[in-house]
């Protein structure tokens, strides 16, 4: 017997835990006990598909299958209601505890921290590649497809590859205006679209601290954008006050021994990061937002799971305020779920938005996906603080998005082109 | 298994919005998705794949989405095999889960459109009958060997699940 205890990552310390051992190497496989389960409207009803072939009767735990419709939610037409009426019986013949109906609905990846689901050291699989976002957590949570959750909602188990980690250290006082998005687009325009592939992302350093939760989130969500499996923010002050006026459940703190292995260890000095949007057709096609002038856009779109919260509309609002949307341009506000709705009404902020002439959405993934409430037109430009921009992303083959953080998305809507906020303030 | 058959080539970073976009998402029928796939990357895929059913990509094939509606996609339009430098973690995972056949391979940039590939899917060869040369993909882990053999993880888990009964 080894006694000698071996240095473990925060990703192989609660891939150990939910397998029952002590240790998990690199690329070990393991069948490992999951927290939550996740699926949407799209993925669900396959995945309801796939668990009555298996022959599987009953789900693991009513408690921990999540399920929420939120992206053709509120059916945008016949066939996606038919999807997410599969989903919805599902949920009544199996009594789940945690199935949103639209009005108590949100963008599922804000929804469930903003309900206490996830918890620090939690293992949480979702068919919806944004699972990852639950990292700002504490929590090891990635992407799957709709066989691997039937599997995961019948049997509570899953097989995982353990997978190595690059450390991220973030220093230096971000600059005004800059949020997490700015920083995880600089990161994938660094690394690139699979800069991260298979990997554990882990952020950590003194800037990771300053960040708020809602930016925390902005970045583990956008790990899967270099390819990541996880994307883990280290448990802190502000986590804990986040989880605890939310849950009342208890939960393990892991976090990575000081001489654990990484593949890599890369320094980010924060204070040198600028306002950034990343150019079709990858999220990796990044540039500082002062060197993108002169692109003319046709739409504007804030919201998403990656930044729909608090802090991306509060940053919205203050430069929309007393200014107006340039003529010609849509902007669409998309608050993530319904408390954010409704915080933000109370703040009036939904005010100041309809005031200067954007339009207000219910909680929908909507147009992020090209699926509905501002699908683009051949030829048409966007500037949206979603996640992806790839070809046909949210419309017509021919459109394209720019991504970039609230700040420059609320300013391009002024002026109609790629703006920073310094140039209409 | 043994496949012959000839290529289509694709570029890096394949991701699942081009492989089966979100307009087609509304359904979860494979005969339709395979009537969309790979519609906004190219147009004359449906054409394409009626004689040349293997896919070659680059790096990061099927990056994005979770949708495991790309792979079905792919395997009901009626590909037999998917070769790429490397694959985005979820979309690898479908495609083993659906039983779509998946290889890694290093060298595939060396394979062109059009050539005749004859892969050996238990021993990780890969032999381009246009060119003459003959690639090596790693095996894969025995656990992912034993979902491909019981034809699925679905069926891999219905014989856990009877036999637990």
């Amino acid at each position: 017997m080894n006694e000698i205890k071996r240095p473990q990552t925060t990703a192989q310390k609660i891939l150990a835990a939910h397998s029952g051992k002590e240790y998990v190497d690199k690329g070990e496989i393991i069948d490992a006990s999951v927290d939550i389960t996740l699926g949407n409207d799209i993925t669900m009803p396959l995945a309801i598909k796939e668990f009555k072939k298996m022959g599987a009767r009953k789900v693991f735990d009513r408690k921990k299958v999540v399920m929420v419709p939120d992206h053709f939610t509120p059916n945008k037409d016949i066939k996606s209601a038919e999807q997410c009426k599969i989903m919805r019986y599902f949920a009544r013949e199996h009594n789940i505890v945690n199935y949103f109906e639209v009005g108590q609905m949100g963008i599922e990846h804000a929804l469930l921290p903003e309900k206490g689901i996830v918890l620090p050291g939690h293992l949480v699989v979702g068919a919806d590649s944004h699972t990852c976002t639950y990292g700002a957590l504490g929590a090891a949570s990635t992407g799957i497809g709709s066989t691997d959750l039937a599997v995961a909602m019948a049997t509570g188990k899953l097989w995982f590859m353990v997978p190595g980690t690059i450390k991220f250290i973030l220093t230096g006082v971000p600059g005004e205006w800059i949020t997490g998005k700015d920083i995880i687009l600089y990161i994938i325009g660094m690394i690139g679209v699979a800069g991260a592939l298979y990997k554990s992302m882990e952020f950590t350093g003194p800037a990771a601290n300053l960040l708020s939760m809602d930016s925390r989130f902005t970045i583990s969500n956008m790990a899967i954008e270099a390819g990541g499996k996880f994307g883990i923010f280290e448990v802190d002050d502000k986590t804990i006050e986040y989880v605890r006026s939310r849950s009342k459940k208890e939960y393990i703190i892991y976090k990575s021994d000081d001489d654990a292995e990484y593949e890599n260890i890369i320094q980010i000095d924060c204070s040198k990061i600028e306002l950034q949007v990343a150019f079709p057709h990858l999220p990796s096609n990044t540039r500082n937002a002062s060197d993108s002038q002169d692109v003319k856009i046709d739409q504007v779109v804030i919201g998403s799971c990656t930044n729909g919260r608090m802090e991306d509309l509060r940053m919205a609002a203050e430069i929309l305020k007393g200014r107006k949307v340039a003529r010609g341009i849509r902007t669409i506000i998309i608050p993530a779920t319904q408390k954010i709705y409704l915080d933000a009404l109370r703040e009036g902020l939904i005010e100041i938005f309809i005031e200067s002439g954007c339009v207000v959405s219910t909680p929908t993934c909507g147009p992020c996906l090209g699926g509905h409430m501002g699908v683009l037109a051949e030829g048409e430009r966007a500037v949206s603080t979603t996640n992806r921009n790839f070809v046909g992303r949210m419309g017509h083959p021919k459109s394209e998005v720019y991504l970039s953080g609230p700040a420059v998305a609320a300013a391009s809507a002024v002026t109609g082109t790629i703006t920073t906020p310094e140039e209409v303030l | 298994m043994i496949i012959k058959d000839r290529v289509i080539k694709y570029g890096d970073n394949v991701d699942t919005d081009v492989i089966i976009p979100a307009r087609y998402l509304n359904t979860s029928s494979e005969k339709e998705l395979a009537l969309h796939c790979f519609e906004d990357l190219d147009g004359e895929f449906i054409d394409k794949v009626k004689t040349r059913k293997i896919i070659v990509g680059g790096e990061n094939f099927g990056c994005g989405s979770s949708r495991e509606h790309a792979p079905l996609s792919i395997k009901a339009s009626g590909v037999k095999a998917v070769i790429a430098r490397s694959f985005a973690r979820i979309f690898y995972r479908n495609a083993i889960n659906i039983g779509l056949p998946v290889m890694i391979s290093s060298e595939a940039a060396d394979i062109n459109d059009n050539d005749e590939l004859e892969i050996d899917l238990d021993k990780g060869k890969i032999r381009d009958m246009t060119t003459g040369k003959v690639f090596s993909a790693p095996p894969l882990p025995d656990f992912i060997q034993k979902i491909i053999t019981s034809g699925g993880y679905v069926n891999f888990i219905r014989r856990k699940l009877l036999s637990k009964r």
